[in-house]
């Protein structure tokens, strides 16, 4: 069989075989079927021929015949970066659920906790190899119904409603999403003659206004998932509510399902829609890096604060698709690549604190109305609130500032390449627009920074003052993912190269360059 | 085809006419049955069911006109009748040792199911308005008495006191409805009558064509006409209301598809009747209006009813999409639509049923489900499989439905001139938004059982005669999307007008 299909068989079958064997066997063969896909994944990667611009390794078979519904697979430089990056994250949120029952007081339940992990992989890897636009929808649906239990049985003390609420705004986006993949449908030609296929679509002329309305369709499905604000108030919830391993897969990989979308569908198939699109999803994307950054600066729970700064990091993403530029792509899908990484990062760094303390306040909450707001316990207010985490705990204390610094853009890390390259590639489309994004680099090195000094140094409070340093299985979580982002950092051409020709073979961005050309 | 004689007609009507039978025989065998005898007459009862469903797939449906062109046995009644007398079969197989049924009471409960059958195939069949009138009386009269059948408990009486108030007013209003377009077009053929209304004064057309489907929307419970349905579904006994819910509401689908496909659909005749707008309209309201009563239902059976009016309101749209067009591809929609909702919708009131037991949860009642995965793992899964295929989530068969539904009436929308120049990608749009906000009542339902903690842990055993059941139910529900299609659904185009031999 080939290989971007076992990528997403290897994981159902291994959901099936973890509901069949014991309990305790359930996270070794978790580990095994994502190590299979790490596997295979560096097994497409070695495969792979990047001066190709088209898909490879693909495989296209009849499904629907009468509808000409196909399964159609492949990989191309828009895609594989971010199977390299699923694989990675697969595998360490794996590792991060070692001890999954005892940490969310769910014990003896590890066996329906890996086997909707699995079926969370599975669905994530299907979506970035699939290229036709039902099996492309099939999956982004799949990841839903895993992902709401995953919050909603293993989550915090609101999540219920935070899993709900994930679910209920994903399902609204992709409501557009499929009537707009069906008017598609309708538009790529004569009756009997039509196609659901991403790669003949993208090769079609299709009038301007239906593209348009299309483009729009898409992008609300996109942007629910990215998020784009106004759409974002699942995220937070969801992220504070759900078990660590979750919100690393959630930042890490499944935000980056809707970037990816909108790079393959919006950018691939209607590129051709009017400037005025383009120029929305930039502004949307620097009201992204700066709501977001602001958002984060203020918040005291530190996983909110993470959270947010999701949010505004995914914005570069967003301006950089909107310039169509080839820096621009390039960088869009770095910066995909580089956030996955340095947010699984953060969201595992939090964790190693929360299952600690059991809170993960950076400072003392002030007033009752706060102590309300975070739904905390009067009586433990006092104890709330870290301080000279530095002295007790040295080594967390370096991989969360590797981390951190990763985040806020240092030059030598992976977050730095993805903005510098994402404000390069707008910079010629929408100069304006790149300065205020900037701005927003400093706002995220400020929270980042500031959030260091209230929690790392100062004054230690004494109720945390004797917290054992992180283990070795947290070091096994992060130390990959830190060699990756300093790797990335250091060499870019490793990710910037799979994707070149891909970016280059695109049709808007050929536009767009003849466009500069005559300038 | 030209219409056969009354002789020449019966060997087309083999299914109906042993099924008619059968109906008989088991009301006269139930005199001289005791004791386990009655479960031998509903044994008796399913086999009759069986035969009938294996003579309508074995019988060659070519488009028949039976009776001097009363009834028509084509390929839209076949996959209707099968349709509905599975569900009237798996509903009977439950309701064999069902204890909501007073023993003595089975026989005539079982030789009532095929009276309503053979009213619903009727329906179905019908090419002619009095036929389908006969129908629509036979299938409701044997209805109000099954929704009564408890006739102790004052819920089950008021059900069927409503139905039957509702059931005759809508009928009566469709009665007249009929005897305008008669004076109309001077006919009762159906599709003779769309030839002959063409030159009919609008005004008059269109109230004949609204009392008409007053009738018909009352069957499918669209609003306004469903005020019924959460009260009978409530109060009837359960299988009943899983084959109401079903049966009933395919029978409905077929009559409207009958009057509206072959009927209503001339070109000429749209320009004076706006009905794809009407049915539009009615469609969008009758989606919303199930979806957002669901929401605030503690009591599941009820929320189910809801829901199920929420699904007529999905089914309207593909009615609406015929307009004067291509009308294969809305009617297979509706047909594989149907069929899925047969066994996912089934299924569902099924498990609902099986709980209400009182050896089990004994309520239906929201709060009784909480922790039920921690009481039936296996119950719990299948009953949450059904809910998320009744939503739509994909990869469930619900999934499927939708899409080839929702993409029948984009296709129709687009393409140029169709659906009488109407765009209903909005009502495409709309249905999608409510697949959204069904999510949040199936999941309140979804929540207790899996994510709530109950008070009691005792587990809850299936009986395996049900357990099997459900497993016929379940699987086409898992796997219906991935081996079949809406193209295996396709029947023959609306048929043409000729007249009967009433008419010359």
């Amino acid at each position: 069989m080939d290989y971007l299909t076992l990528l997403w068989l290897v994981p159902l079958v291994g959901m099936g075989v973890v509901l069949l064997a014991p309990k305790s066997f359930s996270r070794l063969i978790s580990l095994a079927a994502t190590g299979v896909t790490l596997i295979l994944s560096l097994l497409i990667w070695n495969a792979f021929d990047s001066s190709v611009a088209g898909h490879q390794l693909g495989v296209d078979a009849e499904w629907i015949p009468q509808f000409n519904i196909r399964y159609l697979v492949g990989v191309d430089g828009l895609s594989l970066a971010l199977i390299l990056l699923t694989a990675v994250i697969a595998i360490i949120g794996v590792v991060a659920s070692w001890n999954i029952g005892a940490e969310t007081h769910k014990e003896g339940t590890e066996k329906a906790y890996f086997a909707m992990y699995l079926l969370l992989v599975s669905g994530m890897f299907g979506f970035f190899v699939a290229l036709d636009l039902i099996l492309f929808y099939l999956f982004f649906e799949l990841t839903l119904l895993p992902m709401y239990f995953l919050i909603g049985v293993w989550g915090g003390p609101r999540r219920e409603y935070a899993a709900i609420k994930f679910f209920l705004y994903t399902l609204f986006g992709s409501v557009f999403m499929l009537v707009a993949i069906l008017a598609l449908y309708f538009q790529s030609g004569a009756a009997g003659a039509r196609t659901f296929s991403i790669p003949e679509l993208a090769a079609m002329d299709l009038p301007v206004q239906v593209v348009n309305w299309l483009w729009f369709g898409f992008y609300l499905g996109f942007a629910i998932k990215v998020p784009v604000f106004p759409f974002h108030t699942w995220l937070p919830d969801a992220h504070v509510e759900a078990p660590t391993p979750i919100s690393v897969i959630l930042a890490g990989v499944l935000l980056k399902m809707g970037t990816y979308g909108l790079v393959r569908v919006n950018v691939q198939v209607l590129g051709s829609a009017g400037e005025s699109l383009w120029t929305f999803l930039a502004v949307m994307g620097v009201v992204n890096i700066l709501y977001g950054s602001f958002c984060a600066m203020a918040q005291r729970d530190l996983k909110k604060l993470v959270a947010y700064s999701s949010v505004g990091h995914m914005g570069f993403v967003l301006l950089a698709v909107a310039a169509r530029t080839p820096e621009g792509i390039n960088g869009a899908i770095f910066q995909m690549v580089s956030h996955g990484l340095l947010s699984g990062m953060l969201f595992l760094v939090v964790g190693v604190i929360y299952v600690r303390a059991h809170h993960r306040y950076i400072v003392y909450p002030e007033n009752e109305a706060e102590l309300e707001m975070y739904h905390i316990d009067q009586s433990k207010a006092g104890r709330l609130g870290f301080g000279g985490l530095a002295t007790s705990m040295p080594v967390y204390t370096g991989v969360m500032t590797i981390a951190f610094f990763g985040s806020l853009g240092l030059p030598g890390m992976s977050g730095f390449i993805g903005e510098a390259l994402s404000l390069m590639g707008a910079w010629r489309v929408y100069p304006t627009l790149t300065v205020l994004a900037a701005v927003g680099i400093l706002v995220g090195a400020a929270y980042f920074l500031w959030t260091i000094q209230r929690m790392f140094l100062g004054k230690t409070n004494p109720e945390w003052a004797g917290l054992p340093d992180i283990n070795a299985r947290e070091l096994i979580a992060l130390v990959p993912l830190a060699a990756l982002v300093i790797a990335l950092g250091v060499m870019p051409s490793l990710a910037t190269d799979l994707s070149k020709a891909s970016v280059y073979g695109l049709e808007v961005v050929q536009d767009m360059l003849a466009k500069f050309a005559n300038l | 085809m030209t219409p056969l004689d009354n002789l020449s007609s019966l060997q087309h009507y083999i299914p109906d006419a042993a099924l008619a039978s059968f109906a008989v025989l088991i009301v006269i065998v139930d005199l001289f049955a005791r004791g386990r005898g009655k479960t031998a007459v509903g044994v008796v009862s399913i086999i009759a069911l069986a035969g009938a469903g294996a003579l309508t797939l074995w019988m060659p449906h070519t488009g028949e006109r039976l009776f001097y062109g009363m009834a028509r046995q084509d390929g839209l009644a076949q996959t209707f009748k099968l349709i509905i007398v599975g569900c009237a079969a798996i509903t009977l197989l439950v309701s064999l040792r069902t204890q909501e049924v007073a023993e003595r009471l089975r026989g005539e409960f079982f030789a009532l199911m095929l009276f309503a059958t053979y009213g619903m195939f009727l329906m179905v069949s019908a090419s002619n308005l009095l036929t389908a009138y006969l129908g629509v009386e036979l299938a409701s009269i044997s209805s109000y008495i099954l929704a009564g059948f408890l006739a102790n408990q004052s819920r089950s009486s008021e059900a069927a006191f409503k139905y039957v108030i509702y059931g005759s007013v809508a009928s009566g209003v469709m009665l007249f409805g009929v005897s305008l377009l008669y004076g109309m077009a001077g006919t009762t053929d159906i599709a003779l009558m769309g030839e002959r209304l063409a030159g009919a004064h609008p005004l008059a057309l269109t109230i004949a064509v609204v009392f008409l489907f007053a009738g018909v929307g009352y069957k499918i419970a669209s609003v306004p006409f469903h005020m019924w349905s959460p009260d009978v579904y409530e109060g009837s006994p359960l299988p009943v209301t899983a084959f109401l819910s079903v049966a009933s509401k395919a029978a409905g689908f077929g009559l409207t598809l009958r009057i509206f496909r072959d009927g209503l659909g001339a070109e000429a005749l749209l320009a004076s009747v706006d009905w794809p707008l009407f049915l539009a309209l009615l469609s969008a309201v009758t989606m919303t209006v199930g979806n957002l009563a669901a929401m605030g239902q503690k009591n599941v059976k009820r929320l189910l009813a809801y829901s199920s009016i929420a699904h007529g309101g999905y089914l309207l749209m593909g009615i609406a999409a015929l307009g004067s067009g291509d009308s294969s591809a809305p009617t297979a929609a509706i047909l594989f639509y149907l069929a899925v909702y047969l066994f996912m919708n089934l299924g569902a009131f099924f498990v609902v049923m099986h709980l209400a037991e009182p050896s089990r949860l004994g309520s239906e009642e929201m709060p009784a489900y909480r922790g039920l995965i921690r009481r039936s793992p296996a119950l719990a899964i299948v009953m949450s499989v059904f809910l998320f295929s009744l939503i739509g989530l994909p990869p469930f068969a619900g999934f499927w439905g939708k899409l080839y539904l929702f993409k029948s009436v984009v296709d129709a929308s687009l393409v140029e001139g169709g659906v009488n120049g109407h765009n209903f990608v909005w009502l495409v749009l709309l249905a999608m938004a409510n697949s959204a906000i069904s999510l949040y009542y199936y999941f309140a339902v979804v929540k207790a059982m899996l994510l709530d903690r109950g008070e009691e842990e005792t587990p809850v055993k299936a009986r395996p005669m049900f357990a099997f059941i459900l497993l016929i139910l379940f699987l086409p529900t898992l796997l219906f999307g991935f081996f079949t299609n809406v193209d295996d659904f396709r029947v023959d185009e609306a048929p043409e007008a000729s007249a009967s031999i009433l008419d010359e």
